[in-house]
């Protein structure tokens, strides 16, 4: 399930819903990412999306995830809009009859949030406003999931 | 008529996020794009700027499409991930 909002959440909540009643579930893997302060350069980081476009890239992503990975679930909770230093801006979680499969979804599915999710980031800072790209490392990171993958050694 | 949406940096170039453009309603992807350069050159300029896409009813097209009554239009400056 994938869900954008403006308001702020409680990433303890959400994990704590999704956990609940899992019988079959030996596994649930959640990551918060957190908007940086970079120094105080950054006052508030403007998130936009695009309704209807980037819930359903984000939604084919997550069902892409599901069946690479053996998932049972997964959650991905995006805030838009004005989020300030120290609030949560992401939350990604996975559940998974086994570990690996929800440590590796989880890892793919913020791989590729960070860097080819259709949104539009701009900074506000003391020195003004400016369009964020992502970063190379983004991009390198994304791409380790397009490789064939390593045979086990 | 035709809604446009704009995304990113490129409604701070157009200074406008959404408009409709009524009369005359753009025919096709290339018209709206001829009509939307010829009153605001720097818009058409960062429209044709790199890596800058189009998607009409939310599913991102190539070339020149055909737009109908109540057609959605947005231009989609590089995805910066969340």
């Amino acid at each position: 399930m994938v869900r954008l909002q403006a308001e702020p959440f409680d990433a303890g909540a959400l994990l704590s819903a999704f956990s609940e009643g899992r019988r079959e579930t030996g596994a649930v893997v959640s990551f918060t990412g957190i908007a940086r302060a970079e120094a105080g350069s950054v006052e508030t980081l403007e998130l936009e999306a695009y309704p209807g476009f980037t819930d359903t890239a984000i939604e084919a992503m997550a069902a892409e995830a599901m069946a690479r990975f053996s998932l049972q679930d997964v959650l991905v909770v995006h805030r838009t809009g004005r989020i300030g230093p120290g609030e949560p801006i992401v939350f990604v979680a996975t559940a998974a009859a086994h570990r690996r499969e929800a440590f590796q979804a989880a890892d793919r599915l913020m791989d590729y949030l960070k860097s080819r999710a259709p949104f539009w980031k701009k900074s506000h800072g003391p020195d003004g406003a400016r369009w964020i790209e992502p970063r190379a490392e983004d991009y390198e990171d994304a791409a380790r999931w397009d490789a064939p993958p390593e045979q086990p050694r | 008529m035709a809604r446009v949406l704009l995304f990113g940096r490129l409604r701070d170039v157009a200074g406008w996020r959404e408009r409709e453009l009524v009369d005359p309603a753009p025919a096709s992807l290339s018209a709206l794009r001829a009509a939307l350069t010829a009153e605001d050159a720097a818009l058409g300029e960062a429209l044709a700027g790199p890596g800058v896409q189009a998607a009409v009813d939310k599913a991102v097209v190539r070339g020149d499409v055909g737009l109908g009554p109540g057609s959605e239009v947005a231009f989609l400056p590089p995805m910066s991930g969340g």
